[in-house]
């Protein structure tokens, strides 16, 4: 058995402990977005959500902690570029939703929002 | 014997994977502190420094333009927006709005079982448990920002085992810049100013 946390002062970090850090950072946007009843509370778990996507593209692209495993060159940076670029994209539509169905209900609880028609 | 055993660890320690303790510790605990308070500008606050904390790990990591860009577009940017988004829609009944207990303890269940899993298989992998840094010391290209503009541009610089039939960024790059483009204005049209149609009644 492997006991991960046994050495980490003293041994170098790799794949694995950023996979888990970006693992973290996706449970808690999901658990936010399931939880929230504040349409901006959900959109902050969609951004958490994608920044654990991108902690594990660019620890899957760094030569520090792939060692020699692999050299993939510097495609986990470029997508991750592209995932920042496409949360801002995200963010900014969503918004917009969010605040025109805000003057239209005078509300931001998502629970409102079972209306299809406006 | 006890203080000889910590001396002895005191030499061995890696200061990288110190760093790596410290910033993931702190992104880590702002994100779950995202997700346990019910303030909505407190969430905000904490996203703010989860996220420039995970640039702190991308910068060691090696990513220092991707880090860098995480400061300025996410934290800088995107987070700026959703602030003035928490801003404007922060009447006194929304800055507070609790879930049912129920409901929070299922989600918890959950999503810890999630992270089990993905810890699991992480570290299942034997390959990616430990990084081997003085075997790739020297061949390191020190600045990233070169090699991702001519690999945007559709030039690959960056390794020489990538085939030339598959590199390049040119075609993506040229999609998300439409699609930013696109997305924006359609933004600005979604969220103009209009009269204000009265509230339905609740």
């Amino acid at each position: 058995m492997y006991f991960p946390l046994a050495n980490l002062l003293t041994e170098p970090v790799g794949v694995a402990h950023y996979m888990v850090v970006g693992a973290l950072m996706f449970v808690c946007g999901v658990i936010c977005m399931a939880t929230k009843r504040n349409a901006l509370g959900i959109l902050m778990g969609i951004e958490l959500v994608l920044n654990g996507a991108n902690v594990n593209f660019v620890a899957i692209g760094s030569p520090y902690l792939r060692g020699d495993a692999g050299d993939i060159g510097l495609d986990g940076q470029l997508i991750a570029l592209f995932v920042i670029v496409l949360a801002a994209a995200e963010a900014a539509v969503a918004l917009a939703i969010a605040l025109n169905f805000y003057n239209s209900f005078s509300t931001i609880d998502v629970d409102r929002a079972d209306q299809l028609h406006g | 014997m006890r203080g000889r055993r910590e001396t002895d660890s005191m030499q061995a320690i890696n200061w990288a994977s110190v760093f790596f303790l410290l910033l993931a510790g702190l992104a880590c605990a702002f994100a779950i502190a995202v997700v346990v308070t019910g303030n909505i500008v407190r969430m905000a606050f904490y996203l703010v420094l989860s996220l420039a904390a995970t640039s702190g790990l991308f910068f060691l990591a090696g990513a220092d333009f991707v880090g860098a860009m995480q400061l300025l577009i996410y934290v800088g940017g995107t987070l700026v927006l959703l602030i003035f988004g928490v801003m404007l829609t922060s009447q006194a009944p929304f800055i507070n709005m609790r879930t049912g207990s129920g409901e929070l303890l299922i989600a918890l269940a959950l999503g810890g079982t999630i992270f089990g899993v993905l810890a699991f298989a992480a570290f299942s992998i034997p390959e990616w448990r430990n990084g081997e840094l003085a075997a790739v010391g020297p061949s390191l290209p020190s600045q990233t920002a070169g090699p991702i503009g001519m690999g945007l541009l559709g030039a690959r610089v960056d390794a020489e085992s990538i085939d030339d039939d598959k590199a390049g960024y040119l075609l993506v790059f040229e999609i998300i810049s439409v699609h930013l483009l696109v997305v924006l204005v359609g933004a600005a049209y979604l969220a103009r100013a209009k009269r204000r149609r009265d509230a339905l009644p609740a």
